[in-house]
């Protein structure tokens, strides 16, 4: 884990936890956003700003709009209503290209979705090359890299069914970073994990928030909200209830659906 | 044993009579290669139609959709042999393309009815994930479709798709209809020369089993390879 450390120090070096609230410093810019399928509505008013180098952790129980949210962020789910700016751009407008905006931020699922007809490398460097961000060799080169700073070089020409659910979801963190984003989305990284697999891959995320990354977390684990997060968003019945460092939320919830939903989970 | 003998005479008798006087093998032998001619283009053309139609049935465009859907209705609730004879007599009539090439035509829009729902069901079977993840990299929907989903796709209808192209070869028997003269039109022929039913009618059973029973060992080795990958 000292190499993912160095590879990842190197990247970036502001100071995670440290939010700046400048507004060139806000990365993404969420307004009013509402969600509905069909008649179910799933968002119902969402404000929020996340700054850049902000590690920012949603909780909340299911059904609450965590997820949703999330993929709102990318436009995975279509916004029913409000609008979202990533780096001052309206990514709601309908004149946006969809396929730059996602560039910008990579994704990392419950499921892991990695592409099974192709090798690991394959995953890694499918996305750079054929959106020409990269030629064929300095997308290996970089896969290469990135798949050693998760600790799964020796894994480049294994194929995805050949790895156990933490190296799969180690490779997706490796495949989203190899697009270079500024954004880092986690869709519940560690839920469909075995137990003992959850440590390396929070383990990687923690590296990742340390070298600065921008990062949007939806999770279950408590211990690595507290611990990584500079801001934790307590999500319930579609909006965002109460929100604040890990400090304020986790020993001083002020919310009374928060203070049951920890005292739940905790 | 005097049975025996007399009718092995018999046999030769007819099989001279039926494939080699006049050279009537030639006849077989022709008919084969218009079937093997007509089922290889319109299996070709089925593809393309089939992953067209496919993608129509797919879109969430209304237009797109329905055109689809009536493709795939009127295709599969009328008589290919009805298809064939609209086709080669109305639709080509005023067309002086050669008579296998029109042939070819209405049996790969037939199969195209076919394939596209093969094509559909494998496309709806590659789980919504792939494809999440694929636009969620930056990838255009083509790119998701061609690179990620088709490829897993194909791996899973491979059978099916083998099965239809099987059914086609067989269902390319009816192009006697329009006056091409294909293994099972050449039998016909034979019969009705010879006025022996038995000895050109089985020859044409022979050559499609045999036909087929080829093809399909071909194709278990591909669909096996494909399905070592599965497993490494």
């Amino acid at each position: 884990m000292g190499l993912i450390c160095e590879a990842l120090m190197v990247t970036e070096s502001t100071e995670a936890g440290k939010a700046d609230n400048k507004e060139e410093n806000r990365m993404i810019k969420v307004e009013n956003l509402h969600k509905s399928f069909g008649e179910l509505q799933v968002l119902k008013g969402i404000d929020e700003h996340i700054s850049k180098g902000e590690v920012v952790v949603v909780i909340g129980p299911s059904g609450s709009g965590k997820s949703t949210f999330l993929r709102c962020l990318n436009l995975l789910e279509e916004v029913t209503e409000g609008h979202i700016y990533v780096d001052g751009e309206e990514i709601t407008s309908p004149k946006v290209n969809v396929n730059l905006i996602r560039q910008k931020m990579g994704m990392v699922f419950q499921h892991f979705n990695l592409f099974p007809h192709l090798t690991i490398l394959g995953n890694v460097t499918l996305a750079p090359v054929l959106t020409k961000k990269l030629n064929k060799g300095q997308a290996e080169t970089e896969a290469r890299r990135l798949l050693k700073m998760v600790g799964l070089e020796e894994k480049a020409d294994a194929y995805p069914a050949q790895l156990s659910g933490g190296q799969k979801q180690r490779v997706a963190i490796a495949r989203a970073l190899a697009m270079d984003p500024e954004i880092m989305l986690f869709d519940e990284p560690t839920s469909a994990l075995d137990p003992e697999m959850v440590g390396e891959v929070l383990e990687v995320m923690k590296q990742l928030a340390k070298s600065g990354m921008t990062m949007v977390i939806v999770t279950h684990e408590m211990g690595f909200a507290r611990e990584v997060a500079s801001r934790v968003l307590f999500m319930d019945q579609g909006i965002i209830m109460e929100q604040g460092t890990p400090e304020q939320i986790f020993s001083n919830p002020q919310n009374e659906r928060t203070k049951l939903f920890l005292s739940k989970v905790l | 044993m005097a049975g025996i003998s007399a009718w092995l005479a018999q046999f030769q008798a007819d099989f001279i009579q039926c494939f080699i006087e006049q050279d009537r093998y030639k006849l077989l032998l022709n008919g084969f290669g218009m079937t093997i001619k007509v089922a290889f283009f319109a299996t070709i053309l089925g593809i393309l139609i089939g992953f067209v139609i496919a993608l129509c049935n797919l879109s969430g465009n209304r237009i797109l959709k329905l055109i689809g859907g009536v493709y795939t209705d009127v295709i599969r609730g009328t008589p290919s042999v009805t298809q064939l004879m609209i086709i080669y007599f109305g639709v080509f009539a005023k067309i002086y393309w050669d008579k296998w090439i029109i042939a070819a035509i209405a049996f790969g829009i037939n199969s195209g009815g076919y394939v596209a729902e093969i094509f559909r069901a494998g496309i709806l079977s590659i789980d919504k994930g792939q494809t999440e993840a694929g636009r969620s990299l930056g990838l255009t929907s083509s790119q998701t479709m061609t690179r990620i989903i088709l490829p897993q796709a194909l791996k899973n209808i491979f059978p099916t798709l083998c099965n239809e192209f099987i059914v086609l070869i067989k269902e390319t028997a009816i192009m006697g209809y329009v006056g091409l003269v294909d293994i099972q039109k050449a039998g016909d022929y034979i019969k009705s020369a010879t006025f022996k039913p038995w000895m050109p009618l089985l020859a044409v059973a022979v050559i499609y089993y045999l036909l087929i029973k080829i093809l399909n060992l071909g194709l278990k080795k591909i669909e096996n390879s494909l399905r070592k990958a599965d497993a490494r």
